[in-house]
């Protein structure tokens, strides 16, 4: 005779899992890609003043990877280059907690109508912030995969008029040598300061990173702002400033000037033009143990090379 | 002070100098089981197994003069298995080179050697390594003899001023700290040769008031 048990839940209250599959990735969706724009959600951003703070909701975008998976997040906060703090890879994130990122505010200043100083509270709601899930390569032939978190730098360009004659933007970073013990050694002219030509600061893909994989930026790797350009370098990519200037004339930016047969101006990723001392034509991904080969323009190629038609890029290098 | 162990107690002190000398493999062991090799794996064993060949070096390098400084001459005992694990890491060294940044490649590691000049260097300093591991037994040093054994081996200065190199070279001019540190051990080493040499070849002065024999002539009366 069968006995049936009585079911302390009822078939039609358990979830099918295809459905509870879905939910999951539809959350990790959300919170992975970000899942705000799709929701139609662009409030203001939360304020966000600690490093390792949610950075909230995110736009995702359509200029993200989706192939590459993103280094670990360790990985990323424990090795790099940010000389302030040391010229090893690891001096950043022992010496970086040193670092106060409030009060923080950015002037803006040089070839505009009117200079203007902008707090960083009111910078984090400028514009809904983007995930950017970017290819990172640097200059020493390492490479990550790093979701970053930002705004176009063109949102800038809505709140400063630059004049005719802005042709170059510098970016500069905080050379406080009380925060920043090794700004007191000539490892480098301090302040760092890079700069990109007014039309690639402009381009879509250069954004201005208020984080990185969804939370508000650690201070190991440029907080609270700093600039992100994915075809180029990364040392372009300045960390942690405090002044942009709209200038003329073609400035002679930190790693130029320490080299100049080695660091260029453009300092463009480019396989085929090797560093006066290493090749450029392969690169290890964090975490890997072979090498891979690097793309054109870090595999930008197709929005980026426009930028640079007509000019010969082993001399422009 | 000089006391000489017996060939059991040497015997003992040998097999532990070998557990020592594996331990900087352990260590690599280790991390490969917790996998656990930080952010950069590759940059992190080629550090760690160039700098335990450097390291293994200075001590075979120091085993000299401890030796005349200490009158214990059994050290002189230990210094072939020092400068065995010298190559064995050195060789870990270039494995992990051509293996991991070239996968195996022939064309590829040979522009490389001859493209960067730190790796020119360094490939220099351990194919000179590599005939001194080949004669480090009795039987070679029994064929080659003596003189022409120790002639061979002193290429080790020059490896050693050749590791020297290779280290400057590849550090950013920014952190030349350890290089010059290591640098400096390898100076006071040879330095130390220089001098002993120097000190040796000082022939024995003779006595002022020495007269020459005197021989005579002529047979005396």
């Amino acid at each position: 005779m069968l006995i049936r048990h009585p079911l302390d839940i009822p078939p039609s209250e358990i979830t099918d899992p295809a459905r509870y599959a879905a939910r999951r990735k539809f959350i990790q969706t959300l919170l992975l890609a970000g899942g705000a724009g799709a929701l139609g959600v662009a409030r203001g951003n939360p304020p966000a003043a600690t490093p390792g703070a949610s950075l909230g909701k995110l736009q995702s975008s359509p200029f993200s990877l989706t192939d590459d998976k993103a280094t670990p997040f360790k990985s990323v906060t424990s090795y790099g280059n940010f000389y302030e703090f040391g010229p090893d890879k690891e001096s950043p994130a022992r010496h970086a907690h040193r670092l106060r990122t409030r009060p923080w505010s950015i002037t803006v200043d040089g070839e505009v109508k009117t200079a203007k100083t902008f707090a960083i509270e009111d910078i984090l709601n400028w514009a809904p912030l983007e995930e950017r899930i970017y290819r990172m390569r640097c200059v020493e032939g390492w490479s990550a995969v790093i979701p970053w978190v930002g705004f176009p730098f063109s949102e800038l360009l809505k709140r400063v008029e630059p004049t005719g004659n802005a042709r170059f933007v510098e970016f500069w970073s905080l050379a406080d040598p009380e925060q920043m013990p090794f700004v007191r050694l000539p490892l480098l002219d301090w302040p760092y300061v890079e700069a990109l030509r007014l039309d690639e600061a402009r381009h879509p893909l250069t954004i201005l990173a208020v984080g990185m994989y969804g939370e508000t930026m650690p201070k190991q790797n440029g907080a609270p702002l700093r600039l992100v350009i994915p075809w180029k370098y990364g040392f372009k990519g300045a960390k942690s400033i405090v002044r942009i200037r709209f200038v003329e004339k073609q400035p002679a930016t930190a790693w130029t000037k320490a080299g100049p047969d080695e660091y260029g101006f453009y300092s463009n990723v480019n396989p085929d033009v090797p560093h006066k001392r290493w090749s450029q034509s392969h690169e290890r991904r964090l975490g890997e143990f072979f090498k891979r080969k690097t793309l054109p323009f870090n595999g930008y190629a197709e929005q980026v090379a426009g930028l640079y038609a007509g000019m010969d890029l082993r001399k422009y290098f | 002070m000089t006391r000489t162990p017996d060939s059991r107690q040497l015997a003992q002190i040998k097999a532990a100098l070998f557990l020592v000398c594996l331990l900087p493999l352990a260590r690599l062991g280790w991390a490969a089981y917790t996998d656990d090799f930080g952010p950069n794996p590759v940059e992190f064993i080629q550090r760690w197994t160039g700098t335990w060949t450097f390291n293994l070096l200075l001590i075979t390098l120091c085993v000299t003069p401890l030796r005349t400084m200490t009158e214990w001459h059994w050290l002189i005992r230990l210094r072939r298995m020092l400068g065995l694990f010298c190559f064995f890491y050195a060789s870990l060294h270039f494995l992990s080179f051509i293996g991991f940044d070239h996968a195996f490649e022939i064309t590829e590691i040979a522009r490389d050697i001859a493209k960067r000049p730190f790796v020119t260097v360094g490939f220099a300093a351990f194919i000179l390594l590599v005939p001194l591991a080949l004669t480090s037994n009795q039987w070679a040093i029994r064929k080659l003899g003596g003189r022409k054994w120790q002639e061979l081996h002193r290429n080790i200065y020059l490896i050693s001023i050749l590791a020297c190199v290779h280290y400057f070279w590849l550090v950013k001019a920014t952190a030349l700290l350890w290089p010059l540190a290591y640098s400096a051990a390898v100076a006071l080493l040879l330095g130390w040769r220089v001098r002993e040499r120097r000190r040796k070849a000082i022939p024995v002065p003779r006595f002022a008031t020495a007269k020459p024999v005197k021989f005579f002539k002529q047979k005396p009366e």
